[in-house]
């Protein structure tokens, strides 16, 4: 039981693909597909520094939001629902080499399997594997509960401090 | 991405569109919906979404973001795709239309994902770069130091020099020569002066930009890019190509000394002259057209001759024709490598064989040379210059028939080139082991038989 809605935490766990949109130097979206992970209290994504213009976007303003839309990538997940969880994030580089590994290894793991032959493999692609952790702080969540869109969304406010 | 029809029947392939704007509170809000696009008048037409909080505001910027993946189950998913759009809101009845200004957007089916990583690679360092000066200290990327000279000095193309050399010290074994200590040696300062060249050839490619401009590099050809990775400096590789030169060079003095001072100094200087002047200027064989022809006598006659040398202290024609079938092998290696990386060394001034020749030269080069080394084994078996069991080399044609076969089927994309280029690499290395296994089978028979 973590801080936002089993609902939502549900998806959260099952999404192989979520949104990740955030903020653009000329305040804009922009929005990235990355795997979303959960640890219970922050939505885990990560980020190789070669496709690190996220990052500084998440430096220069830090509010984003992710959506989970995609019914294909939530295989298996009855009733498939969708929802978005704004939120601040924040970029978690210090060893920029093996320090993700802690952090996002196992449940990144879990929904790609493949990811720990490839890291055996890293000499293949050693920049593809220095990357940073975005850690995202839920402030808002929306939910839709059969996916539909067109309905007004359930809106939950998220206080950690409150629900731990 | 340019905004044309090509960009609305891309996004026709998406089943749902995701509508981002910044909300009043300054946070971007993100919300799937369903759409419609229209090539005609370059119009996307998006379902409103319920509620106050997920729609933008008449006349706001927006970004539509339009997004596939393919779950694979117990690997992870694959045909990975998507475009984002952006525009101004216009709110109708129950819409959202936006015609896009701008757009940009990837699709793994075009664009490997190998490549999209070579491409971002300037990217990267940059990051490090600016991660560097925040900290003060650098950051840079890392391989732990086995696999860094596993990669730097492409370690696996070692064969290429396994191969003459133990081919020569066989030819000397069959004339009833043969030292251990001596075949050590010579096998080790043969190694040293291919990881030098190997070294070498990736500080010439990446002053002359051949390296650099490559963004389709596989594990057989756009150099070691440890350079370009940033994982080792240009200074770090020259002192490490000088090393292993000056290891290889004081192995080759004692040897010389020991054994036959100027033939040896002399094949060792023609060996040093085509590793270093095979990229370096002002020869740049390669550039010239003249890869192949160096590349066949240095790992053919020139390392064959020297190994046979060492052990025999006499010149032999028998060493010499043995190694050319070895020669034109490990020459249609780099050939086929060259297939690979013809653009970027087309515009790097690189003007190797295969850039200079049409694709159907090159395809019909590479049938001609491949059955020139088996006619080679064959017409040497019948004029009795080589012992008849080293016909064993018959046994890898087809494996020549397959890389043929492979470049004629992936000529024009480096990753499908890939299974050619490996299989290629085998059958050297497999010609070149059946030869020195048939003058092994020579030699035990004719001791056996007295």
């Amino acid at each position: 039981m973590g801080i936002l809605p089993q609902a939502i935490e549900e998806l959260l766990d099952t999404c192989l693909a979520a949104e990740l949109t955030v903020v653009n130097e000329r305040g804009e979206p922009v929005t990235y597909p990355l795997i979303p992970l959960y640890n219970g209290e922050k939505i885990l994504m990560h980020s190789s520094v070669l496709f690190s213009k996220k990052l500084d976007h998440i430096k220069s303003n830090p509010a984003v939001s992710v959506s989970l839309s995609d019914p294909k990538a939530a295989p298996g997940l009855e009733p498939f629902r969708r929802a978005t969880i704004q939120g601040e994030a924040r970029v978690v580089e210090d060893d920029l080499h093996t320090g993700w590994e802690p952090l996002v290894l196992d449940r990144w793991a879990a929904k790609e399997p493949i990811i720990r032959d490839l890291l055996k493999q890293r000499v293949a692609m050693p920049l593809f594997w220095e990357r940073s952790v975005i850690e995202i702080t839920p402030r808002r969540a929306y939910l839709w509960p059969a996916g539909d869109t067109s309905q007004p969304p359930q809106v939950f406010d998220v206080q950690p401090e409150a629900r731990r | 991405m340019k905004i044309d029809t090509a960009l609305f029947d891309r996004i026709q392939r998406f089943d749902h569109a995701i509508l981002t704007f910044i909300d009043d509170q300054g946070f971007p809000m993100s919300v799937a919906t369903g759409f419609r696009a229209d090539a005609k008048s370059k119009t996307l037409t998006l379902d409103l979404p319920g509620g106050a909080a997920a729609r933008p505001r008449d006349g706001q910027l927006i970004a539509v973001a339009f997004s596939h993946i393919q779950p694979q189950q117990g690997i992870g998913y694959n045909e990975r795709r998507y475009v984002e759009v952006k525009g101004t809101a216009r709110l109708g009845d129950g819409t959202v239309q936006v015609t896009p200004t701008r757009a940009h957007g990837w699709d793994e089916n075009e664009l490997s994902f190998f490549e999209l990583c070579e491409r971002a690679v300037p990217t990267g360092l940059a990051y490090m770069q600016k991660l560097s000066a925040e900290r003060g200290r650098e950051v840079k990327p890392r391989l732990a130091w086995t696999w860094l000279f596993f990669r730097a000095t492409r370690l696996p193309f070692l064969t290429a020099t396994l191969v003459p050399v133990l081919l020569g010290i066989a030819v000397a074994a069959f004339q009833g020569v043969f030292d251990w200590g001596l075949a050590l040696l010579t096998l080790l300062a043969a190694a040293l002066v291919h990881l030098g060249l190997n070294v070498a050839n990736d500080i010439f490619d990446h002053v002359t930009g051949a390296d650099p401009t490559n963004v389709n590099p596989t594990p057989f050809s756009g150099g070691s890019r440890v350079i370009q990775y940033g994982l080792i400096s240009l200074r770090g590789m020259i002192g490490l190509a000088a090393l292993f030169y000056g290891l290889s060079a004081a192995i080759g003095l004692y040897l010389a000394w020991t054994r036959a001072f100027w033939p040896l100094v002399t094949i060792g200087v023609i060996g040093l002259f085509i590793s270093v002047f095979y990229t370096a200027p002002p020869f740049r064989l390669v550039a010239r057209g003249l890869g192949e022809v160096a590349t066949a006598l240095g790992f053919g006659p020139i390392m064959t001759l020297g190994a046979y040398y060492v052990q025999a202290q006499r010149f032999s024609w028998e060493a010499v024709y043995a190694s050319i079938p070895v020669g034109i092998l490990i020459a249609l290696v780099l050939y086929v490598n060259e297939i690979a990386d013809r653009q970027p060394d087309a515009q790097s001034g690189k003007h190797t064989l295969v850039v200079r020749l049409s694709r159907q030269a090159v395809v019909r080069g590479y049938a001609l040379a491949a059955s020139a080394t088996y006619l080679l084994v064959v017409a040497g078996v019948a004029v009795g210059l080589l012992p008849w069991p080293t016909l064993l080399t018959l046994l890898s044609a087809p494996l020549a028939w397959q890389v043929y076969q492979g470049i004629q089927q992936g000529y024009e994309s480096p990753y499908a080139l890939m299974g050619p280029m490996a299989k290629n690499i085998q059958l050297h290395l497999a010609t070149g082991l059946l030869l020195f296994a048939g003058y092994v089978v020579a030699t035990v028979g004719s001791r056996l038989l007295g």
